[in-house]
């Protein structure tokens, strides 16, 4: 876990409850939730320009939860995150891309998803050619384009 | 002050490569200033796991997220459109989407056709050879034989239908409305020393591979064997002007931020329809008080963005996603005027093939669509890979208020004022929004699509900069004339996208490129007598 986070200890905590409500682990597919240290790590980790409005979202979501959301008990922490949610806005918005973006790249869950966990580049991906005679009926529509 | 250079160019995106390559063989001693710097493809997005996360912070296509400092901030606050871009070698190829199509014929002649805006003082046949010449330098991809437009010869096959082409393909089909493969700057095959695309599928950051031609991998290299000199990290501040109304050399900060003064003989702007204006404003003086080549109030004006209405649905079969170019098919079934359609001109369709998880996660969570909890899983992969997407490019026609201006308080890293966009989409546009969106619904139906979405406009879909320093004969209703030399001042040339007198409903770079190799061709058959 990064030491210079430029969230506080519990705004890190919240940061992982949240992330656990808003994509929990499922034994179905076979994937962590967002709340597992590694994605967490990663959030942390690239967090970067969105710092500001992630700790602007999670401020208001101790406001709504009445104080850290760790406290409380799951019915409650859940009121509050959809209380947050359903208020919108820039700062929920980046909360829930910063979650996402780290969560859609994870390694587990990426092969879960029937994906390869690369970059795209150098391997890049075949393309199915198709079958051009879809085209005949076009190629035999007469100019549609006006001479002037 | 250095020595005086013949042409001074200023900004390496589209049109100043063009330009460049074209004006070496008169082996002037020709040199271009450019903002930002050159970049390098081993570090674009789609070689790293966060490739889809940077496109919302150092690879998004918006210069006030990027935040570099070579990208000038813009207030867009009276805009429903923001300005999308890319500052450095390459300028917008460099994060464009290479989808390539040109005006019609029709385009030039709207008020003689259609009774609105005004004609070009060119036509499309006077820019065919241009057009062929770019198409070769830049390498274009596609398919002969489209009944929609005039004939043209790419000079490399198309890309590949792949399984969302053929989706569309079939519904079109159904429709019985046309379609066609795009024409697109993606190398199908190894080309002019670019290899072919390999489906890295994230083509708008940046192309890791080279196969999409941006102008920093295909007219600067030959620009530059030619003799072309390029400074990097040159922003220029204004051009000043001598005792005879003529440019006398532009002010700018060299890499380190010092001022420097290049005096020329001759100058091109480059800089795109929002950059061109900004530096003419930026260059008013006692001479030119209201911004200079401006004694007909229009630069800044008619400023036109293409208002996209983009639409999509979900499908049951598997999309292409993010395993291929974004590049697909278009159609241009509503490109020509109808009236009975209840807006006069038209658009064209750009189909896309599909998003990778990240953005199909994003975007859909910004829609709603998503669930927090236990159901996010199911609902995610319903959609993740069955995305089904098109937009329709509308043409926007060229009114005054929409404009750009320099704003009072907001400056660059090197403290020039910035641009200021006001600009309202019109009830023409919007109408044809509205047909776009419905029509797409039709296809998407017949393509057996599912929870339809539609974001019109889209938001940061401003990336089409078009008419702010119009051509023209007439000084009055013009910035430039009708070979590119501004009318009050006859050394100063303009070539970007500026220059455009309506819109068309395309994509404008292959058009914007084929002006600057005309305007080029131009200067050079007038050496001797160009600033008469
Ligand atoms: C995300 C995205 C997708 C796009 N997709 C497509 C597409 O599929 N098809 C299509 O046809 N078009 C597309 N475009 C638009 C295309 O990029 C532009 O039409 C094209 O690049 C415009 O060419 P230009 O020469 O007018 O200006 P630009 O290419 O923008 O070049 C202007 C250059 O001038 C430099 N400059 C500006 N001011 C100064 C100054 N004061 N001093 C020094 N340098 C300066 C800038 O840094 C820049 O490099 C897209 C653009 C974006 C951003
Ligand atoms: S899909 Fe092709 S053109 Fe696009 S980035 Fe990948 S290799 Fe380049």
């Amino acid at each position: 876990m990064t030491t210079n986070s430029p969230l506080s200890p519990t705004e890190r905590e919240d940061l992982r409850v949240i992330a656990g409500i808003i994509i929990p682990a499922s034994a179905e597919f076979d994937v962590p939730g967002a709340d597992d240290p590694a994605i967490q790590a990663e959030i942390l980790r690239t967090l970067g320009r969105d710092a500001g409005l992630v700790h602007e979202a999670l401020d208001e979501l101790a406001r709504r939860a009445g104080g850290p959301l760790a406290v409380l008990d799951p019915a409650r922490r859940e009121a509050a995150a959809m209380k947050l949610r359903a208020r919108g806005g820039a700062a929920v918005a980046t909360l829930a891309r910063v979650v996402l973006q780290c969560y859609y790249r994870d390694d587990r869950v990426v092969r879960s998803l029937g994906l390869e966990p690369r970059p795209p580049y150098p391997q890049g991906h075949v393309l199915e050619d198709g079958d051009w005679s879809l085209l005949d009926p076009v190629r035999a529509r007469p100019p549609m384009w006006r001479l002037p | 002050m250095k020595d005086p250079v013949d042409v001074l160019i200023i900004g390496a995106g589209a049109s100043g490569a063009a330009v460049a390559w074209s004006l070496a063989e008169t082996k002037m001693h020709i040199l271009c200033l450019e903002q930002g710097g050159w970049m390098n493809p081993a570090t674009y997005p789609s070689t790293g796991r966060d490739w889809e996360a940077r496109f919302y912070c150092d690879f998004s296509p918006s210069p006030n997220i990027r935040a570099r400092p070579e990208d000038y901030p813009i207030n867009e606050e009276g805009s429903p459109i923001k300005v999308v871009n890319f500052n450095g070698v390459g300028g917008g190829t460099v994060m464009y989407a290479a989808h390539f199509p040109r005006l019609h014929p029709s385009d030039f002649r709207v008020k003689s056709l259609d009774g609105v805006a005004d004609d070009w003082p060119i036509d499309y046949w006077t820019l065919v050879p241009f057009f062929e010449e770019n198409d070769r330098m830049m390498g274009v991809s596609g398919l002969a034989g489209d009944p929609a437009i005039p004939p043209r010869n790419p000079p490399m096959p198309p890309l590949p239908l792949g399984r969302s082409g053929t989706i569309l393909a079939k519904a079109m089909n159904r429709l019985g409305w046309h379609w066609w493969p795009s024409d697109t700057t993606v190398a199908t095959v190894d080309y002019e020393g670019r290899a072919r695309c390999i489906n890295l599928g994230h083509c708008t950051p940046g192309c890791a591979q080279g196969a999409k031609a941006s102008t920093d991998i295909t007219y600067w290299p030959a620009a530059l064997r030619a003799g072309v000199e390029l400074k990097t990290h040159c922003r220029v501040r204004a051009i000043t002007t001598d005792e005879h109304g003529m440019a006398a050399g532009a002010l700018y900060h060299d890499e380190e931020g010092k001022e420097q003064f290049q005096a020329a003989h001759a100058i091109v702007i480059a800089c795109n329809g929002v950059g061109t204006p900004r530096l003419l404003l930026n260059s008013a003086s006692g001479r030119f008080p209201n911004g200079l080549a401006n004694s007909s109030g229009l630069v800044g004006r008619n400023l036109m963005f293409h208002p996209y209405a983009q639409i999509y649905g979900y499908v049951d079969e598997p999309t292409d996603s993010n395993r291929a170019p974004p590049t697909c098919l278009w159609s241009k079934e509503f490109y020509e005027t109808d009236r009975s359609r209840g807006f006069v001109r038209g658009y064209t369709y750009q189909f896309g093939r599909g998003v990778g998880p990240v953005f199909e996660a994003v975007t859909s969570e910004e829609k709603g669509l998503l669930p927090w909890g236990a159901g996010h899983h199911a609902a995610f992969r319903r959609r993740n890979g069955h995305r089904l997407a098109m937009s329709a490019i509308c043409e926007d026609l060229p009114e005054e208020h929409n404009r750009v201006t320099l704003d009072p308080v907001l400056k660059d890293s090197h403290g020039i004022p910035a641009p200021r966009i006001d600009y309202r989409i019109s009830e023409n546009s919007a109408r044809m929004m509205e047909h776009g969106i419905a029509s797409a619904k039709e296809i998407l139906a017949a393509a057996g699509a599912s929870d339809i979405c539609v974001n019109s406009p889209i938001l940061y879909g401003g990336w089409h900069l078009l008419g702010t320093a119009r051509m023209g004969t007439d000084p009055e209703r013009s910035v430039v004339n009708e070979w590119g030399r501004a009318h009050d001042v006859k050394n100063l040339f303009i070539v970007d996208g500026s220059l455009f007198v309506t819109s068309g409903g395309v994509n404008p770079t292959s058009t914007i490129q084929a002006l600057a190799l005309y305007v080029a061709d131009q200067m050079k058959r007038r050496l001797s007598n160009l600033f008469d």
